[in-house]
């Protein structure tokens, strides 16, 4: 267990030194930007823009993070044979898979923090520079809590990206592994009107195809709360726990297939 | 217990898209190394040298056979706390520098913050890394990566190591250190297996060679054994020689090349019958002294070339 946790650890060391946290001051900017953009031409009227765009900000910065790191995690280790002398250290090949995951969902995590204060930051001051009178019209205050649930079902979306793109780098090469789990994203995030499709259409060939890529394909679709906590709907706590257990279960599948693979996989 | 055995160790690549064969990477190795032996593994390029070191790190898997390592098979965890690796051409996080590189690989052997520090001193040290520990691995020449690969391979203290052409990317000066620490290791204890097409290395430090060609194993032993009986020839170094006896002698007896050495000396080259006696009497005859002689021996160069072109036969098998 200790080894993953070195493993881990360097491979955030690494997303360090390759300055991949310099995407945080790329969304602080953006963020603050767009807020002082939407507060001129809305004349801070509207707190939801904000908050909507914040969220996508962070799903989409996070998701980038996730996909290009993520498919060259084992690819560069195998093409510049560093796995060599790694492997031949006291320590399995699963562990080395499982410490290069959490190692990206430590970045990952990280980077969703900072970015979470800076979102939280731009709110606070989009509420103290609100007027009283439009603050009492809005549904929920502008550093609603709430929104930390859509952050956590983000998070929760990455680490399931993460261990697709990690599954595909174990056998492809980066460029395959971005398109197929860029792919899977895209898929998933339709998944829902898949199986709609799937109980339409007449030809029962097509019918069991979409049914199949409707249950192998994770549905990202219900990951996705943004909308609601936006506007300051509640999320029930069973469909968050559900949604968690969901993720978590895919999380494990994948990553048991991606042990598999790399287990059985020669270094030439 | 044996530090290394190999019964029939095959590897296979399938080679070709629409119709792919087998390619034999290595064929049937079976071989043995003893506890506290400098072992060369020696070939040509592409030999199987590299397939072998990869197949016993478990890097790859065979097709056919089995390896153990200190009484166990490949790629037991237990068997791995005990090696050191040096692969070839080593390449390390360039993130990292050598002094984070070393106390990343310790902490995977479970060392403490400040074994890790100490350990990771003392071998940068004894590989000759200087100042340049604290730079990121990025800057560091072929020759100081191989240092620092070396360096990593012992950071266990390991009972056996295994180095893929360790000397590769060295300069002379570099290739002696090296040469004085697998000597250290040995003096310590240690089984040092290193794989190299570099004779002379092999030469100097190895108790025991094997020689493999096209993937199968051309032979395997003791390299006084291999050497010790193939005189080809004797050396006569004579003294007080004229030019005028030398022409005469070289005329009626059978002396190869004579070469003249300083302070009037020659040095002359006698095939192995009829015996020398003969020759040096009819020297002597002719006012030389002698002043010394000796047998010519094989050096493994020769002997390597020897073996390794008598095996040509195709690598494809025939068994899809």
């Amino acid at each position: 267990m200790k080894v993953i946790g070195h493993v881990a650890v360097n491979v955030f060391k690494e997303s360090v030194r390759d300055k991949v946290l310099y995407n945080l001051v790329v969304f602080a900017v953006l963020l603050m930007s767009a807020s002082y953009l939407i507060g001129e031409l809305t004349a801070g009227q509207d707190v939801k823009i904000i908050k909507d765009l914040g969220l996508a900000s962070i799903s989409v910065f996070g998701l980038l993070i996730a996909v290009f790191i993520g498919i060259g995690l084992v690819w560069k280790e195998v093409e510049k044979r560093s796995i060599y002398t790694l492997l031949s250290k006291p320590m399995r090949r699963q562990d080395l898979l499982l410490g290069k995951y959490l190692g990206l969902v430590l970045t990952l995590i990280i980077n969703v923090a900072v970015m979470t204060a800076a979102y939280y930051a731009v709110l606070a001051y989009f509420q103290a520079v609100s007027p009283p009178d439009l603050r009492a019209s809005w549904p929920a205050p502008a550093t609603d809590p709430a929104l930390l649930t859509a952050i956590a079902l983000i998070v929760l979306e990455l680490m399931l990206v993460t261990a697709i793109a990690l599954l595909f780098s174990t056998f492809s090469s980066p460029f395959l592994s971005a398109i197929l789990t860029t792919a899977v994203w895209v898929i998933g995030h339709f998944n829902q009107d898949l199986r709609d499709y799937g109980a339409t259409i007449p030809s029962p060939i097509a019918a069991s195809i979409a049914r199949g890529v409707y249950y192998v394909i994770p549905n990202f679709s219900a990951f996705d709360v943004k909308l609601q906590v936006v506007h300051a709907q509640a999320i029930p706590r069973g469909y968050i726990g559900l949604t968690t257990v969901y993720g978590l279960t895919y999380i494990a599948l994948v990553l048991v297939t991606a042990v598999i693979v790399f287990s059985k996989r020669d270094f030439k | 217990m044996d530090a290394i055995r190999t019964e029939a160790l095959t590897k296979h690549y399938k080679v070709g898209f629409w119709r792919p064969r087998p390619y034999l990477a290595l064929d049937g190795l079976t071989m043995q190394v003893g506890l506290g032996e400098v072992f060369g593994f020696l070939g040509p390029n592409g030999a199987g040298k590299t397939t072998t070191l990869k197949l016993l790190m478990q890097l790859i898997y065979p097709t056919s056979g089995r390896a153990e390592i200190l009484g166990k098979p490949v790629g037991d965890v237990s068997v791995k706390r005990r090696i050191g690796y040096l692969p070839e051409q080593p390449y390390f996080y360039d993130y990292l520098t050598a002094e984070e590189l070393l106390h990343y690989f310790a902490a995977i052997f479970g060392y403490a913050p400040a074994e890790r520090r100490a350990r990771a001193a003392a071998l940068l040290d004894e590989v000759g890394i200087g100042a340049e520990r604290r730079l990121p691995l990025r800057k560091f020449s072929k020759g100081m990566l191989q240092r620092v690969g070396i360096a990593q391979a012992l950071i266990n203290e390991p009972e056996l190591v295994f180095l893929d052409e360790p000397m590769s990317g060295l300069d002379p000066l570099g290739r002696r250190e090296i040469r004085q620490l697998i000597l250290r290791l040995r003096d310590r204890g240690c089984t040092v297996f290193f794989s190299s097409h570099v004779l002379a290395d092999a030469e100097t430090l190895c108790s025991r060679v094997a020689i493999l060609a096209n993937g199968r194993l051309v032979t395997a032993g003791r390299l006084s054994e291999m050497l010790a009986f193939q005189v080809r020839g004797w050396e006569l170094v004579v003294s007080g020689l004229n030019e005028t006896a030398l022409s005469r002698v070289q005329q009626c007896r059978h002396v190869g090349r004579a070469t003249r050495l300083a302070e009037g000396r020659y040095a002359l080259e006698l095939p192995l019958t009829p015996p020398p006696e003969r020759t040096l009497a009819e020297l002597v005859g002719q006012g030389a002294a002698l002043i010394s002689l000796a047998p010519m021996r094989d050096t493994l160069e020769d002997f390597f070339v020897r073996q390794v072109s008598g095996a040509q036969p195709s690598r494809f098998s025939e068994s899809a």
